[in-house]
């Protein structure tokens, strides 16, 4: 198991490596000076020549990437080229906010999903199950910026029940904290949610029909007591993978929410980053995106490990 | 034990280790409920069973009496496992079943049941074990919990003191180091150990009545009589009564002393192995018997009459009105479009439906030959 997981560390910290390279590839294959591009096309020669030594885009690419790696693992990321602000503590509060934003919408997901589509499964046959089948495929259509929109419209502007959007730090307002959180946070797990529901049903649905049940029923375990006693691990073990899946989308998604809500998320600094044309910190967050994917899926075969004795290795 | 509910007394004096129990049997309490009649453990009645408006179960009546065990033959598509599991009461959703299914000691029918009442019957006064040892345990908990969860369960054992017994009962089945098989999960066992698991489950309450569905069927050949003999060991131990559904007649003839020969969903004959497999009457066991290597290692091949019965199984619902089998049978007659009445054959204690055939024309009447 130990061995698994250490294993499983290695091929993490290769493909975080291997990830950054072509992060830093990519950004060099764009067109265009980027000492340039960030003080724009006016830009007198000194300038940019000025730009380019204080910021070692001088130096060879190698170096560059070299310097980078470094400062990420170090956490000395320098300051932004043109408003020369520190760029590491402002990723580290904007990653605070969308991490805030992107696990609690993963939470509502999961507490709302696991027990619908539970119901769902095991009602598929009666009325209700099908009813909440119906709403959950709708629930799976209706993009996050647009349940954003309509909460925003009802429950900030029509009822006044929330702020329509900003932010305040936890430790600062727990309470204002909560309630900024509340509105963009649903509009990201309701879809999550709808979509989560589905796959929890066809997971139950899959696990009912399973031997072992029956032979937890002819133990004289009631129907639901079999069930969560012998399903549920077992059913858990696609929904992981959905899981990780919903995670790295959610990440996507809360850029977008970010804008409909206001929030100095990642997804803002990212968008605001392209805008004034700061390459280095575009490519440092885009780099922390990947890696957040890429640490989500180190994390689902951890899962997978201690869910599924079968995956572990070694005798008894 | 200050309180005896009437499956209590059909057990014998309360008590979980089986020796004991068995011992309180012999030197029955003065106030047994039954004098020297041989009890019966399982009644089952007028069972139907059916999916929508396809009736896949007709008319099943039979009875075990305690300590006996009975086979239930027939080829594929005959409605053994659905016998089973409606005396289980773990027929699938979708299915209804209707008549009556009567546990000793307990005077209502099983059928119609509240599911609460059920499972405190499951697991405690019948149990079962099904074909496919390789999908009938959780894979994801450990193989020892699973034992001792049937004991918690049904509050035969705390916690620890289940733990505890669980790991005996895995070295009665047979298993070595049962301490490690209980820490282990099912993967890490092959086919034959789970099975050997499932029925220190199936054994762990001490049960009235143990069914079990081709229980080695899905085995190695070189283990298949080692599992059989460890369950019909437990269940002997246990003085417990047996369903026992199989295939083959070899182990009908060595595990059962009564045997149950169904048919398109019907019971066409019943009675001691000796008689039924022996000297069969109504010409479905006929061919069975005929088609199996036990008549055949019997008598000299080029004699019997069928090598195999003509013609497949009908899928459920075709099979012909009159005599399910008429559409197969080299003596079919006219009088065979009727229901065939149930001819009981010599007297048995157990009643008519112990032993007898529902066959117009059996073997050795007039049109034989
Ligand atoms: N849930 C169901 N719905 C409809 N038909 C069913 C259902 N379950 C079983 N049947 C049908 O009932 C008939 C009897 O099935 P059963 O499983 O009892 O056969 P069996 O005698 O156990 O056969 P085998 O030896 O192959 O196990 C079969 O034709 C089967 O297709
Ligand atoms: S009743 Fe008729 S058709 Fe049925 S087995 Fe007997 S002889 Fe054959
Ligand atoms: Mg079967």
């Amino acid at each position: 198991m130990l061995l698994r997981l250490a294993q499983r560390f290695l091929v993490l910290l290769a493909s975080l490596l291997a990830a950054s390279a072509l992060v830093f590839a990519f950004m060099q294959v764009l067109p265009g000076d980027p000492a340039r591009v960030a003080l724009g096309m006016n830009s007198s020669e000194e300038s940019v020549d000025q730009l380019r030594e204080q910021f070692g885009l001088d130096r060879s690419l190698i170096v560059q990437y070299a310097d980078w790696l470094r400062g990420m693992v170090t956490l000395d990321l320098g300051v932004e080229w043109v408003s020369k602000a520190e760029i590491a503590p402002q990723l580290i509060d904007r990653l605070a906010v969308t991490g805030w934003l992107v696990i609690t919408a993963m939470a509502l997901a999961l507490v709302v999903a696991v027990p619908v589509g539970t119901w769902m499964a095991v009602r598929h046959r009666h009325l209700d199950g099908v009813v909440l089948s119906a709403i959950s495929q709708i629930g799976v259509a209706v993009p996050a910026f647009l349940a954003g929109i309509i909460l925003i419209t009802y429950f900030a502007k029509r009822w006044q029940w929330f702020p329509s959007g900003g932010w305040v730090p936890p430790a600062e307002d727990p309470l204002g904290f909560l309630s900024r959180l509340a509105l963009p946070a649903v509009a990201l797990a309701l879809v999550q949610a709808s979509i989560l529901a589905r796959y929890v049903r066809s997971a139950v649905l899959e696990v009912l029909r399973e031997d072992y049940l029956r032979t937890a029923r002819a133990k004289g375990l009631r129907p639901m007591q079999a069930l969560t006693r012998h399903g549920l691990r077992n059913a858990a073990i696609p929904i992981v993978t959905v899981l990780g899946l919903q995670l790295a989308t959610l990440l996507i998604g809360a850029v977008v929410v970010e804008r409909v809500f206001v929030i100095p998320g990642l997804g803002s600094f990212l968008l605001d980053s392209v805008a004034s044309r700061e390459l280095i910190t575009v490519q440092t967050i885009v780099m922390v995106l990947v890696a957040a994917v890429l640490i989500i899926n180190f994390l689902v075969d951890a899962l997978y490990l201690a869910i599924d004795p079968r995956l572990r290795t070694g005798g008894r | 034990m200050t309180t005896t509910t009437p499956s209590d007394r059909a057990r014998g004096q309360a008590g979980n280790n089986p020796t004991e129990r068995a011992g309180s049997r012999e030197s029955a309490p003065p106030d047994a409920p039954r004098g020297e009649d041989p009890e019966t453990v399982l009644t089952v009645e007028g069972l139907d069973v059916g999916a929508g408006t396809t009736q896949l179960l007709h008319d099943v009546t039979f009875s075990i009496q305690r300590g006996e065990r009975v086979g239930l033959i027939g080829e594929s598509g005959s409605g053994k496992s659905l016998t089973a599991l409606a005396v289980m009461g773990l027929l699938t959703e979708g299915l209804a079943a209707h008549g009556e299914v009567r546990l000793a000691g307990r005077d209502a029918s099983l059928l119609g049941a509240s599911e609460s009442r059920m499972s405190r019957i499951r697991g405690r006064d019948m149990a079962m074990i099904f074909q496919e040892p390789m999908t009938a345990l959780n894979p994801t908990m450990k193989v020892g919990r699973q034992v001792a969860e049937v004991m918690t369960q049904h509050s035969q054992a705390d916690r620890r003191s289940a733990q505890r017994k669980a790991v005996q009962l895995l070295d009665r089945v047979g298993l070595p180091d049962p301490a490690a098989v209980a820490r282990s999960y099912p993967h890490q066992l092959s086919g034959g150990q789970r099975q050997r698991v499932v029925a220190a489950i199936a054994l762990a309450n001490d049960p009235l009545l143990l069914v079990c569905d081709e229980p080695t069927t899905a085995l190695d050949v070189t283990v298949q009589a080692l599992v059989l003999d460890l369950i019909v060991s437990g269940v002997q131990e246990r003085d417990a009564a047996m369903l026992f559904i199989t295939h083959d007649l070899a182990v009908v003839a060595t595990v059962c002393e009564r045997v149950l020969v169904m048919y398109g969903g019907r019971i066409v004959e019943a009675g001691p192995v000796a008689d039924v497999l022996g000297n069969p009457q109504h010409r479905y066991t006929q061919g069975l018997v005929a088609a199996s290597d036990l008549e055949r290692s019997r008598t000299d091949p080029g004699r019997s009459p069928l090598d195999t019965i003509p013609g497949n199984v009908p899928p459920a619902g075709k099979f012909p009105d009159g005599c399910v089998f008429r559409n197969r049978c080299a003596f079919a007659t006219k009088a065979c479009e009727q229901l065939p009445p149930w001819t009981p054959r010599g007297e048995h204690p157990a009643g008519e439906h112990a032993s007898g055939y529902a066959c117009f024309h059996p073997v050795g009447s007039d049109r034989d030959e």
